[in-house]
């Protein structure tokens, strides 16, 4: 009998521990392997030595680490990967981690403070992953008065649309979840349903705060996104094509923001307001209206909403180093995959291990995501920095700003550029 | 049968195009009250301000406590601001009780006075900045209190609630190795201030958006019974420690802040500019104070006031001027002690700057009036 655990037996523990071993391998058998077999089912299967890989042959190369590359290879040409994890909701989802944590400990260190600091052991980095199980474990609260079936789509559909946005973005070469040629278009599209979710919700909850912020966050989205479209019309018009793959190639030398800065400002500028961020954040405005259209929501709901605002803040940065910095080019940094592995394998103790299919990621690939990282990222920097040092402004202020400055500016950013064209410097068929 | 009914329970027929809006008491930015706003669109129609969430009845209070025990729990509506809440008190109790306090004594309430105005200013600058929405301007000077706090803990051995000023000096003398403390802690503090200016004052989306907004003028201002940075922002220059020198006041150089202008802004740059010359007042007064001496004359054990007297001592402090009267029956606990408080008299303004205002106006012109809900209530 110990002091620290008085009901300690040593038996009751190891019939533990068999328990949960025997429940983990049911559990395996029963849903594991059937799930893997479907995984397997759907991948268009490789050719290996010329012979064709089916699931059953696949299963039992698992056994062997070194045969399951192909099996990994193929999975990650499929759709599901790219949806789930690399260039579409994963990644996004990480990035978004990522923000939250850079956003709080640079508003902290900007404001002499030390931010998150004890959960998690480096600097509360688990922090999120806390408050994260703590909204879960909320209870959702619903006014008795709402709406509830739009109440409660809203968040879930403004998450989705957030993920939508996130399928557009070209992360590398070849790496996106939707290219289709009229991508801009389908991006303008996509920013259109962010009023109409932010409107239901703000409505269903039959509450007076979140109607009054509704209804700014309606004008603010509304009068941002008519100068939000006009600033992208110059690339547009220099590169000839709506498709944003074809726009960062076109970018292989110079990026736009060279040719088009006054674009690139208005871009800037305009996706604060759409994004609520300080100093345009009046339709969360805390000392007027509470939370504003946020008021009502509880628990995962509200997470889901944070959640699908950060997804639409890493959007809408990528969006910038597409259009404006040149998405994925840059000069080569990665280091080249050493040859010696791919040709005389590793060696492992007394084994020499052959892998065929190494590297898993072509050098281009990786080197165009780690550029598009750090471009992403100093853009979202640069979205986080005005929460610091701005106090919010107006509603009339911001209408000025949106009808009267910015349109007018961004007309003066498509002449430059059309007289770029008709100069016959840039565009297709230009000197540079 | 028509019943007198609560301003906000008061059943009121208005136009379907107004919304009413209780702002408060469970609302971010409202304190400890409720404003009741009526609001056509973005503009503001009417406004009610409804405060007495937070009464505690300290004047009734000081009815069943003798001169002595009054102390802490006078000070309690403002504990941020609590040597100017008791200053008035302790005045009229030694004149009360014909007690002459000596010089060191003096000093060393105005120092701790003068401490405890940055220590108010700082709080309020700092809800008045994440009103505004600027979180950093929340941050800093809520930090940067924390100096003036540290220097009236080794001088009262409370961080808020010091209880300090005793009728005949204050409590305690000061720390060994204060002067050089003090000294060093406040230039550091004025050096802070000072560099607000650059991410606060100076911001031209402040400027844009409380400039020229709820505009109080001068006539205004005396009519309605402002006091302190809201009548000096509209631009009378009225500082009772100009106009009604208490205790040492007379004998330091300082100046008192006027701005014309009377807008939101003048009126939250007032108490800033005030927090400088209250650094200048504490170095000049830690230069001519007294080395040494008593800080406190001996009381008898629960005095008495002589026979049926009365007496109103005001002073300036972090809001405005403070009030107290003291009426004695020649019993050891006061006959009556009332208390009129700045905040109250900035209130009332307040329906007619905001009638007419934006709803994002509401905050900025609300607390710019340098309100504190739990003094207005008593």
């Amino acid at each position: 009998m110990s002091v620290i655990a008085p009901n300690f037996k040593f038996s009751e523990f190891v019939k533990a521990i068999l328990d949960n071993a025997f429940w983990i391998l049911l559990i395996f058998v029963l849903i594991g392997l059937p799930a893997v077999f479907l995984i397997l089912f759907y991948i268009e299967m490789p050719v290996i030595n010329g012979e064709l890989l089916t699931p059953f042959l696949a299963l039992t190369w698992l056994a062997d680490p070194s045969r399951t590359l192909p099996i990994l290879k193929a999975f990650m040409t499929t759709d599901l990967f790219k949806i789930a994890a690399f260039p579409g909701f994963g990644f996004a989802a990480l990035i978004a981690a990522g923000t939250i944590f850079i956003e709080r400990k640079m508003l902290a260190k900007l404001q002499l403070r030390v931010g998150p600091f004890y959960c998690g052991k480096f600097e509360g980095i688990l922090q999120l992953m806390g408050d994260g199980l703590k909204l879960i474990s909320k209870e959702i609260i619903i006014p008795a008065k709402a709406d509830k079936p739009i109440f409660w789509a809203a968040p879930i559909l403004f998450v989705a649309t957030a993920a939508a946005f996130v399928a557009l973005i070209p992360v590398a070469p070849g790496w996106v979840v939707a290219d289709v040629d009229v991508g801009l278009l389908a991006v303008f599209a996509v920013i259109g349903f962010f009023p109409i979710i932010t409107i239901l919700s703000a409505w269903s909850s039959n509450s007076k705060y979140p109607f009054i912020g509704g209804i700014r966050a309606l004008h603010q989205m509304v009068s941002f996104e008519i100068p939000l479209i006009l600033s992208l019309l110059g690339v547009v018009i220099l590169t000839g094509t709506l498709n944003l793959s074809e726009i960062v190639a076109s970018q292989s030398n110079f990026p736009w923001i060279i040719f088009l800065p006054i674009g690139a400002i208005i871009f800037f500028i305009t996706i604060l307001a759409e994004l609520e961020r300080i100093p345009f954040d009046l339709p969360e405005a805390e000392s007027e209206i509470v939370a504003g259209w946020l008021t009502e929501f509880s628990g995962m709901i509200y997470g889901l909403v944070q959640l699908g605002t950060y997804l639409k803040l890493y959007a809408f940065a990528a969006l910038f180093v597409v259009l404006f910095l040149g998405g994925w080019t840059g000069p080569m940094i990665w280091p080249p995959f050493p040859e010696d592995i791919i040709t005389n394998g590793i060696v492992l103790g007394p084994i020499t291990a052959k892998i065929p299919g190494l590297p898993i990621f072509s050098q281009e690939m990786l080197n165009g995501v780690l550029w598009f990282v750090i471009k992403t990222m100093g853009v979202i920097f640069f979205i986080l920095l005005p929460r610091g040092v701005f106090p919010r402004i107006r509603v009339d202020m911001l209408l000025s700003l949106g009808w009267y400055k910015l349109i007018g500016l961004a007309f003066v950013n498509i002449f430059i550029a059309l007289g770029l064209l008709y100069a016959g410097v840039l565009g297709p068929g230009g000197i540079l | 049968m028509t019943k007198e009914l609560l301003p906000g329970l008061a059943l009121q027929k208005v136009d379907e195009r107004i919304m009413t809006l209780n702002v408060g008491p469970q609302h971010p930015g409202s304190g400890h009250m409720r404003i009741i706003v009526q609001i056509d669109g973005d503009f503001i129609v009417a406004c009610d301000p409804d405060p007495g969430y937070v009464h505690r009845g300290e004047e009734k209070m000081a009815e069943y406590r003798n001169y002595i025990t009054n102390i802490p729990h006078l000070e309690r509506p403002v504990i941020h601001d609590s040597c100017n809440v008791l200053y008035p008190y302790v005045l009229g109790v030694e004149e009360l009780l014909g007690i002459e306090v000596p010089e060191r004594a003096k000093y060393i309430r105005v120092i701790a006075s003068e401490l405890n105005r940055c220590v108010y200013t700082m709080y309020w600058l700092a809800i008045y900045g994440i009103f505004l929405g600027h979180s950093t301007m929340f941050m800093w000077p809520a930090g940067d209190r924390e100096l003036l706090i540290d220097l009236l803990e080794k001088m009262t051995g409370a961080r808020v609630t010091h209880a300090h000023f005793v009728p005949g000096g204050v409590r305690n003398d000061l720390p060994p190795n204060f002067e050089d403390v003090c000294l060093r802690q406040v230039n550091y503090f004025e050096k802070r201030i000072k560099e607000y200016a650059a991410i606060f004052y100076d911001n031209p989306i402040l400027i844009a958006r409380t400039a020229n907004t709820g505009v109080l003028s001068r006539e205004d201002a005396i009519r309605l019974g402002t006091t302190g940075s809201v009548l000096r922002a509209s631009g009378v220059d009225y500082d009772l420690r100009k106009k009604e020198p208490y205790d040492v006041y007379e004998e330091l150089d300082f100046q008192t802040n006027v701005l014309k202008e009377g807008d939101s802004y003048a009126r939250s740059k007032i108490p800033w500019l005030d927090m400088m010359e209250s650094c200048r007042i504490i170095r000049h007064a830690l230069q001519k104070m007294p080395k040494s001496g008593s800080v406190r004359v001996k009381l008898k054990p629960n005095p008495k006031g002589k026979g049926l007297n009365s007496v109103y001592k005001r002073v300036e402090s972090g809001r405005g001027s403070l009030g107290c009267y003291i009426v004695s029956d020649g019993k050891p606990e006061p006959y009556r002690v009332k208390l009129s408080v700045p905040s109250f008299r900035n209130l009332i303004a307040l329906p007619y700057l905001l009638k007419g205002e934006k709803l994002g106006n509401m905050p900025s012109v609300y607390w710019s009036l340098n309100y504190w809900p739990v003094e207005a209530d008593r």
